[in-house]
């Protein structure tokens, strides 16, 4: 992007302009973003900078908020911190609840998404696969339709089959319809990006193993698993932060204690706002940085394995 | 290489017919059962998803289609009504047959309780009607005949020839008139089709409005996306995956985190207008009313937005040569004819890829509007969402939802004729 010598004047200056539009341009990705991650430490409930926070005074900073996280909902949020205080927080704060729900349905819901998700995969991306893109159209539709659509369908289908009482054994399944319902979002994105790594994948390799003597599942596990796995991890990342993160579903389709964090965000927006919702937003920020993290070392260990891999 | 080409030219010969396996098939045959297996084998591996989507995706979006068009909640508690509706034709003056029955009916919802519900469906087309059946339906009881009367004098409204016309409508449990009504059409007394009154017209405007804004964004994306994509796309790869993450991080959190943190930004005492206040750009009484209104709707969408933007550009943008640019220059052409001429053209397949998606996404975007846009900023979806849960009528809902999935359809056909869904692309 070095300018060639030869530039003129006006080439020089327009060249200028444009990386400061650009600059500005990331700075409006990512300011926001930012910017909430100091007002989160504020130490008085307002959502703009106080003269005490411009001036680093210590005093215009705490963590209230995040205390507030943890007793919100406590039945005695008030005794000494000890290990009663904090089973205390396990057991009924409001927002630790709400995290242990999201995690159940975004593990179970990715476990599903997962497996259904790469073994359609491996059949797509077979050469011989018939209709191979209406299936496509069909299995990506879930991250075109307007999740509302699908959250209006889903309250009638659910509730005229009234999963809600379903047994297993006796056992009234929890958040059975969320779960499904949040599967269902995160399949395109395993769909999207198991394909994306079989594209480049040998299928020599799978008629090498077998003429080895490999039976199919040795196969599976031993040449293609290994191969496609980056892939996979990356759509379980993308499937799990898509449960992680979806609220509308759960409102139309949740029962009344299925509470999880977006859902709690979207209530904590709706009603009253409060720094609390800055500080919960902030562990999700970071939570973010580390999960983008993951993705960049699984692509370079992909594009390694792929530089290594014949073809 | 030249028998290869004859071979595939000249008619087998009898010889070459005669070739068979070890176990006797001919060769034509057992190729093609080899592909029949193989072709069963992979849809075997699809299959169990295919089902699964079935039944979590497809048959509810059908049970939601079936809703906007049946609709029993009046027709199943009308045996008298429906009787006469089917004997007489539209337009039809009720006679005192036709208010026997009515009494009758309302007799028999009064039993059940099941008046609210009927008089509920018809409330949806004439506000108002709720009250008149659960009143009427509480003194059905002790009419006695000439029942036309009786009905009167509990209430004069019965006399309307609009709410018998909207009773007749609703006595099929099968009906289009959700789709009328959410296109702001009615029937009259004659039972045709006309528009509502000008002071009820919502939905039609509102769906205009969301292509509208949808469009509006989809085209600031683009304005905004093009430069840094193509400076992402000319640096050396070590920068500019680097600077990529400006761009994935956005993209990797969560919707809500990002509406919030504008609303901390754009609120009249948040940081935005604070720092205009500070700078004394803005006089502290007049600061600027940038969130729950269409502005905020149109912002936060479009950083939201903007990475389904970027990276399909980018990666159309990243193999294109630069020596073709290159040449142009040197054979005397400026820098932006150039551009204009050589470089544009090569990026259209990623303004239309971008373009798509964006707006195909911001078509059906509901958790942005609902939040931080006011009652200016409402769109589609938002209506959708209050008929769920406010109205509680859901067959306008449906109908709604139908009309905005036909949209979303016709559009995702389009990206698949036109970019093609394997090229979908994420991070």
């Amino acid at each position: 992007m070095a300018l060639p010598k030869h530039a003129s004047t006006l080439e020089r200056i327009w060249h200028y302009i444009y990386l400061v539009i650009c600059g500005l341009i990331f700075l409006f990705l990512i300011a926001p973003i930012l910017i909430i991650i100091p007002l989160s430490f504020n130490a008085e409930p307002y959502f703009t900078f106080t003269q005490k926070m411009i001036s680093f005074d210590p005093e215009g900073f705490s963590t209230r908020w995040y205390d507030l996280l943890l007793t919100f909902g406590m039945s005695a949020p008030d005794v000494a911190r000890d290990g009663s205080w904090w089973a205390d927080v396990w057991q009924n704060s409001a927002w630790v609840q709400a995290a242990k729900n999201s995690v159940i349905v975004g593990v179970f819901a990715t476990i599903f998404a997962t497996v259904l998700g790469t073994i359609a995969a491996l059949g797509l991306s077979r050469p011989e696969m018939p209709y191979r893109r209406l299936i496509m159209a069909v299995l990506i539709s879930p991250m075109i339709v307007p999740i509302i659509i699908t959250a209006t369908g889903l309250f009638f289908f659910y509730s005229s089959i009234q999963i809600a009482k379903w047994e297993l054994f006796g056992w009234q399944i929890p958040y059975l319809g969320i779960i499904l319902a949040h599967a269902t979002l995160g399949i395109p994105f395993v769909i999207i990006t198991v394909t994306a790594t079989l594209v480049g994948f040998d299928h020599s390799l799978t008629r090498a193993a077998a003429s080895l003597g490999a039976n199919p599942r040795t196969t599976f596990f031993k040449v293609t698993m290994p191969l496609i796995l980056p892939g996979v991890i990356s759509g379980a990342l993308f499937a799990f932060v898509t449960s992680f993160d979806e609220v509308v579903a759960v409102l139309f389709i949740g029962a009344f204690d299925e509470q999880t964090i977006p859902r709690q965000m979207w209530n904590g927006i709706r009603e009253q706002i409060s720094p609390a919702i800055l500080s919960v937003a902030t562990i999700l920020v970071v939570i973010s940085i580390m999960l983008l993290t993951v993705l960049e070392l699984l692509r370079r260990r992909s594009e390694r394995l792929r530089g290594m891999s014949p073809g | 290489m030249t028998d290869a080409a004859n071979s595939l030219n000249h008619r087998p010969t009898q010889a070459e017919l005669d070739l068979t396996t070890v176990d006797g098939t001919p060769l034509k045959v057992a190729l093609a059962n080899a592909q029949k297996r193989a072709r069963q084998r992979a849809l075997f591996l699809v299959l169990p998803l295919l089902l699964f989507v079935l039944i979590t995706f497809l048959a509810p979006i059908g049970q939601m289609l079936l809703r906007s068009v049946y609709n029993p909640s009046f027709s199943d508690h009308i045996p008298n009504l429906s009787v006469w509706f089917d004997e007489n034709p539209a337009g039809t003056k009720p006679d005192e047959a036709a208010y026997e029955a009515l009494a009758l009916d309302l007799r028999s919802m009064r039993a059940d309780k099941t008046m609210g519900i009927a008089g509920t469906r018809i409330n949806y087309d004439l506000p108002g009607s709720r009250s008149l059946f659960t009143s009427t339906a509480r003194k059905a009881e002790k009419m006695e005949p000439p029942f036309q009367d009786a009905i009167l004098a509990a209430n004069k409204k019965w006399e309307d020839p609009k709410l018998w016309q909207v009773m007749r409508g609703a006595s099929s449990a099968y009906t289009a008139d959700f789709y009328l009504a959410a296109l702001d059409r009615t029937r009259d007394v004659n039972g045709d089709i006309v528009s509502v009154d000008d002071d009820r017209k919502i939905y039609a405007a509102n769906f205009l409005k969301t292509l509208f804004l949808a469009g509006l964004i989809t085209f600031c994306c683009l304005i905004l996306a093009f430069p840094v994509a193509h400076l992402l796309a000319t640096l050396p790869l070590r920068q500019s995956n680097l600077l990529m993450i400006f761009v994935l991080l956005p993209f990797w959190t969560s919707l809500l985190v990002r509406t919030t943190s504008w609303i901390v930004l754009l609120q009249s005492q948040g940081v935005v207008n604070d720092t205009l206040v500070a700078t004394g750009i803005v006089a502290d009484e007049s600061r600027i009313q940038m969130i729950y209104n269409q502005t905020g709707t149109i912002v936060a969408m479009i950083h939201i937005l903007l990475p389904f933007m970027i990276l399909p550009l980018y990666s159309v943008m990243r193999p294109i040569n630069p020596s073709y640019v290159r040449a142009a220059r040197s054979l005397g052409a400026t820098s932006w004819t150039a551009f204009r001429r050589i470089y544009l053209p090569q990026t259209i397949p990623g303004m239309g890829a971008g373009g798509l998606l964006v707006f195909i996404l911001g078509v059906g975007y509901y958790i942005t509007p609902a939040l931080v846009g006011g009652a200016s900023g409402q769109l589609i979806s938002n209506f959708i969402a209050f008929h769920m849960q406010k109205s509680l009528n859901w067959s306008l809902a449906a109908a709604l939802a139908t009309l905005l999935l036909l949209m979303v359809l016709l559009l995702y056909w389009l990206y698949d004729r036109l970019v093609g869904i394997d090229n979908l692309k994420l991070g």
